[in-house]
């Protein structure tokens, strides 16, 4: 039997598949349904200090392979998550991947303070690439000194693991991986979702109150793994693969791509009980090509030895 | 029951069609082999049904359970989905074949509270806002509960199941738009009619489902006669366990308002407690 265990800088996880942040609420709705502590982690909510209530419905549109989102971070605030949410997860043996946010950098080093005096964290995941809000967020995440500044400040107030997740909507994300790495993340999540639009032609409306949202699916997922393998070549840090993981095929190509970790979110709301499938799916192909150690996997991509002409960084 | 949270373990069922009954051009009734689900069915639940394998579509739709089917021992052997042609996944549930596999989770969501006697109970039904009111009447049929169902649609050829109700005692009030069945017009006349001929103190529940400026007149006639309204709202929905805060819609808690996920909070709501204008206000 395959070591499906990996390693997010001082953070050993059990195995490497991770709910996805804003796909699994704070994780204790789906206690009953899915056993926590089977998962590799729960990536909970994206949360900023105070409670938020989102955008207004129609909050979600299906498009092809795919989703656009504009939740707008509907959120019960970090305070709350601590009193009422997170003793939960830990009762349930939940590895703890708090998704964090803010307006500005002392909002977000306030967050972090929070989680980490909290017990039970497990990892901070900054949102700085949601693509729904004006206010903080992407405005960060889309600047290489602003994505800079967020891990710095934060790596300054907490000891546990910080994972920035990045946008995708920049022309090169390897060098987000690289000013993440500058700034002392321990790891990066990717992709985002991708800034996206729809409209009904009959009414010509929006078809989203928010006007633009972010497409998410399996119809992104060969741009994410793209992405996912320049940022491996980029950094040295360990990377939480996400883009419209599907199957347990997909889950491969990602840590092959050069992904430590995969998350899923989409996939989940269409099958609630992936989970289960994903991991044995993975367990039985290390099996089958014998490879001890999912970890001996990452990365592994086979290149042609001849000079491709792709046009990356 | 904990906020927020699943009421209890859904089952995932990949049910076999065991008919598929073309009511008009528009509506099918599909009969799926789900016998847990049926077994642990509240009246006015949902099931989030995946209409076809793959990507296309990508996610699944909630569908109120319509019948809970069972077999001649009275064994329950599967629910029935009441079904509307008017996107890509509904077309898919109507034209699709007996012996194929559908994706059900369920059930889910907050149930309609039957009303015991000498409460009165009145459903309104607007179109294929009929689907949760046939295991709704037989749990009042249970409780020897007075039934009146007000069931409007566009035309005669839209109106169904008037027998099934009729079996279970129900009194049965049809409108259709065109006039070609019952009062010509919308359901919420001949209800506003019999609010008005009714005692003050007549002790009536009111239970709507339809589109929603419907359900919206409704809770307003409930409030003008002081009747309490439970509704069954069908916002789009994207998990329908908690996951993804789509499905919100604004409801009056304490002293604010707030977005509270349909899935987990409703389907079903106190009439009273939903912010209308937020729900209509786009779309």
């Amino acid at each position: 039997m395959a070591d499906l265990s990996v390693r997010i800088g001082s953070l050993r996880l059990k195995n490497p598949v991770i709910a996805a942040s804003g796909c699994f609420g704070y994780g204790v709705e789906y206690a009953d349904a899915v056993d926590l502590s089977s998962l590799g982690g729960v990536a909970v909510k994206g949360l900023f200090l105070n409670e938020r209530d989102g955008h207004p419905p129609p909050r979600i549109v299906e498009t092809p392979a795919g989703m656009l989102n504009a939740i707008g971070l509907q959120g019960i605030g970090v305070r709350r998550f601590v009193a009422e949410k997170l003793p939960e997860l830990k009762r349930l043996n939940a590895t703890v991947i708090v998704n964090l946010c803010g307006s500005t950098l002392d909002e977000y080093r306030e967050v972090a303070r929070i989680l980490s005096d909290a017990e039970g964290v497990d990892a901070l995941e900054l949102n700085i690439s949601c693509p729904n809000i004006k206010e903080g967020g992407i405005q960060f995440g889309c600047s290489l000194t602003g994505t800079y500044d967020v891990v710095s400040a934060i790596r300054k107030v907490t000891k546990l693991p910080v994972i920035p997740k990045l946008t995708p909507n920049v022309t090169d994300v390897a060098s987000f991986a690289r000013a993440s790495e500058e700034a002392g993340a321990d790891a990066i999540s990717l992709v985002n979702t991708f800034l996206a639009m729809a409209i009904d032609v009959e009414t010509r409306r929006p078809k989203l109150s928010n006007v633009l949202g972010g497409l998410s699916g399996p119809a992104i997922r060969p741009i994410a793994i793209r992405m996912v393998w320049e940022c491996h070549q980029a950094v040295k840090l360990p990377i939480l693969g996400m883009g419209g993981i599907a199957t347990v095929e997909d889950a491969l190509e990602f840590i092959i791509a050069g992904s430590t970790a995969v998350q899923v979110g989409t996939m989940n709301f269409v099958d609630p009980f992936i989970w289960t499938k994903l991991l044995a799916g993975i367990e039985s192909y290390l099996d089958r090509h014998h490879i001890a150690r999912v970890e001996d996997l990452i990365g592994r991509v086979e290149l042609p030895t001849w000079e491709p002409a792709w046009t990356g960084s | 029951m904990r906020d927020g949270i699943l009421s209890s373990v859904p089952f995932d069922v990949d049910a076999e069609v065991i008919a598929n009954t073309r009511l008009s051009s528009d509506y099918n009734v599909l009969a799926l082999a789900a016998p847990d689900i049926a077994r642990r069915l509240e009246p006015g639940q949902f099931v989030m049904v995946k209409p076809a394998r793959g990507l296309e579509p990508l996610l699944r739709r909630p569908f109120s359970v319509f019948e809970v089917l069972r077999d001649d021992r009275d064994r329950e052997i599967g629910v029935s989905l009441l079904n509307k042609r008017v996107g890509a996944g509904t077309r898919l549930l109507y034209d699709v074949e007996i012996g194929a596999r559908i994706g059900c989770v369920g059930p889910l969501g907050r149930p309609f509270v039957p009303v015991d006697p000498p409460q009165q109970a009145w459903m309104a039904a607007g179109g294929v806002g009929l689907a949760p009111f046939a295991t709704l009447a037989e749990a009042l049929a249970d409780r020897r509960t007075p039934m009146t169902l007000f069931y409007g649609a566009r035309s005669r050829a839209d109106l169904f199941y008037e027998s099934f109700f009729e079996r279970l005692g129900a009194r049965m009030v049809l409108t259709t738009e065109d006039g070609t069945r019952g009062e010509t017009g919308r359901v919420t006349a001949p209800l506003e009619r019999a609010l008005s001929a009714a005692a003050a103190d007549e002790p009536i529940t009111i239970y709507a489902c339809g589109p929603t400026p419907m359900m919206r007149a409704v809770a307003q006639l409930g409030a003008r006669f002081k009747k309490p309204v439970f509704v069954s709202l069908e916002p789009v929905m994207g998990c329908g366990m908690g996951g993804c805060y789509s499905c919100v819609v604004r409801v009056r808690r304490g002293t604010g308002t707030h977005f509270v996920r349909s899935c987990l909070d409703g389907p079903v709501f106190d009439a009273s407690a939903v912010v209308w204008d937020a729900l209509t206000a786009h779309g």
